[in-house]
């Protein structure tokens, strides 16, 4: 049985563990509250860019001159995948899950007979894939170092797929991330960036205004070109977003079990802690009572 | 004096959505002035200033670092690549930024033709703050 002084340095050093686990889910509460706001305040944006990427595409979508990122290379060979995790852990599954699911998309494409390639985002998921697809890694990108996730990182990403496609290394890119549901849950999906999925035409003209003719300046094809690298920058922006929202709040809730699993914990070792104690009293009171009647 | 929605977002946020009379946006071929009941468009932008008129007069300055600009007859969406209101641009910084550009299309001279394209599309934005915020 554990002596009462060890079970006073478990009781403290438990106490210490929730103080800390509490103090970081506040913080991660506050940071989630900021994420969110600039996941909201990226939505205009991404909606409006939407609107005029349908009415674009819907013109040039039959012209054989469309660009190489709407329509794909016309293959289906080489996947580049796109992981987006956190760079920190202690937040529960939530880089298991999304590394998970795309260890079940690596190994469903290979068992298709494609090839794969990776791009990572974060570093947590780069170290849990490389173990075992190290191979196909063709990049890592790490934003430890950068405070908060700006548009300017998104467009990085972007332009660096961009270049790979031009240089013919990949047919299909998918962007692989947690999707942000709610606090309290973060569901890891699949979203296809090239070639570019399109929003439906017509249903997203608002009431009362008929799908217009638009006059294009300069033509459709150069405006296109211009406007779907800015729209994969987007995709790629709202993803960091939610990976940012989705991290915090899946830390919150992590350290919200890790502080009520502590004061479970205190409870117990307190209430074993005075059993102890009394039990220590009655065996000294009855040394002392046999003793007096001993003499 | 009739009016139209003016909308002005840059990726991170939205800067402005109100009805005003009139906007001068910086096409690629051209400045506009765009008023009420302006035939469809989809114009791209280079860097420049957005004016906006309300009530008659000038109320509004902001320069754009190149985008697109949606107009309909009731309702003109500029979606900015970066947006600043004039008065807070700095000439330290906008120098800053030409002394990039002309960096990059320096290294840029034994580039395919577009990517020097862009690079001088940069330059001329970045110049184009120079002078916005020399106005200022």
């Amino acid at each position: 049985m554990a002596s009462l002084k060890d079970l006073r340095g478990r009781i403290n050093s438990v106490k210490s563990t929730r103080k800390i686990t509490q103090a970081m889910k506040m913080v991660a509460a506050a940071k989630l509250r900021r994420a969110q706001a600039q996941a909201e305040a990226a939505r205009p944006y991404a909606q409006r860019m939407e609107r005029m990427l349908a009415s674009l595409g819907a013109a040039v979508a039959d012209s054989p001159e469309a660009p190489q990122m709407l329509i794909g290379t016309g293959r289906d060979q080489v996947h580049l995948l796109v992981v987006v995790t956190a760079e920190r852990g202690l937040s529960g599954a939530f880089n298991t899950n999304a590394a998970r699911f795309a260890r079940a998309r690596i190994r469903a494409l290979e068992a298709e007979g494609k090839t794969v390639k990776l791009l990572t985002v974060g570093r947590k998921g780069a170290t849990f894939l490389k173990r075992e697809f190290a191979s196909r890694v063709v990049g890592e990108i790490s934003y430890h170092n950068v405070k908060r996730i700006g548009f300017e990182q998104a467009d990085e990403i972007a332009t660096r797929i961009t270049a790979m496609l031009e240089a013919g290394e990949f047919d299909v890119c998918s962007l692989i991330y947690n999707r942000f549901q709610s606090v309290v849950s973060q569901v890891a999906s699949e979203q296809r960036l090239i070639p570019a999925p399109l929003p439906a035409n017509d249903l997203t003209a608002p009431a009362g205004e008929s799908p217009a003719l638009y006059e294009y300046e300069p033509s459709e094809e150069n405006l296109l070109a211009a406007l779907l690298p800015k729209n994969l920058a987007i995709q790629i922006y709202r993803a960091l977003l939610e990976n940012a929202a989705g991290f915090f709040g899946s830390q919150m809730t992590a350290m919200d079990n890790a502080t009520r699993n502590a004061g479970d914990m205190i409870n117990r070792l307190t209430l074993n802690y005075n059993r102890t104690r009394q039990a220590n009293i009655t065996k000294e009171l009855i040394e002392i009572i046999s003793g007096a009647e001993a003499v | 004096m009739a009016t139209f929605d003016l909308e002005l977002v840059s990726p991170e946020r939205l800067l402005l959505s109100r009805p005003v009379e009139m906007a001068v946006i910086p096409a690629v071929e051209g400045d506009m002035g765009v008023l009420p009941n302006h035939a469809p468009m989809i114009v791209a932008l280079k860097g420049g200033l957005i004016r906006v008129t309300e009530g008659g007069r000038e109320t509004e300055r902001l320069f754009i670092m190149g985008g697109f600009a949606e107009i309909t007859p009731t309702r003109v969406t500029v979606l900015a690549d970066e947006a600043t209101p004039v008065a807070s641009l700095s000439k330290a910084m906008a120098a800053q930024r030409v002394a990039e550009a002309e960096i990059a299309l320096a290294a840029a001279a034994n580039d395919a033709p577009e990517l020097r394209e862009k690079a001088t599309d940069r330059l001329m934005a970045a110049r184009a703050m120079q002078d916005a915020a020399q106005a200022a």
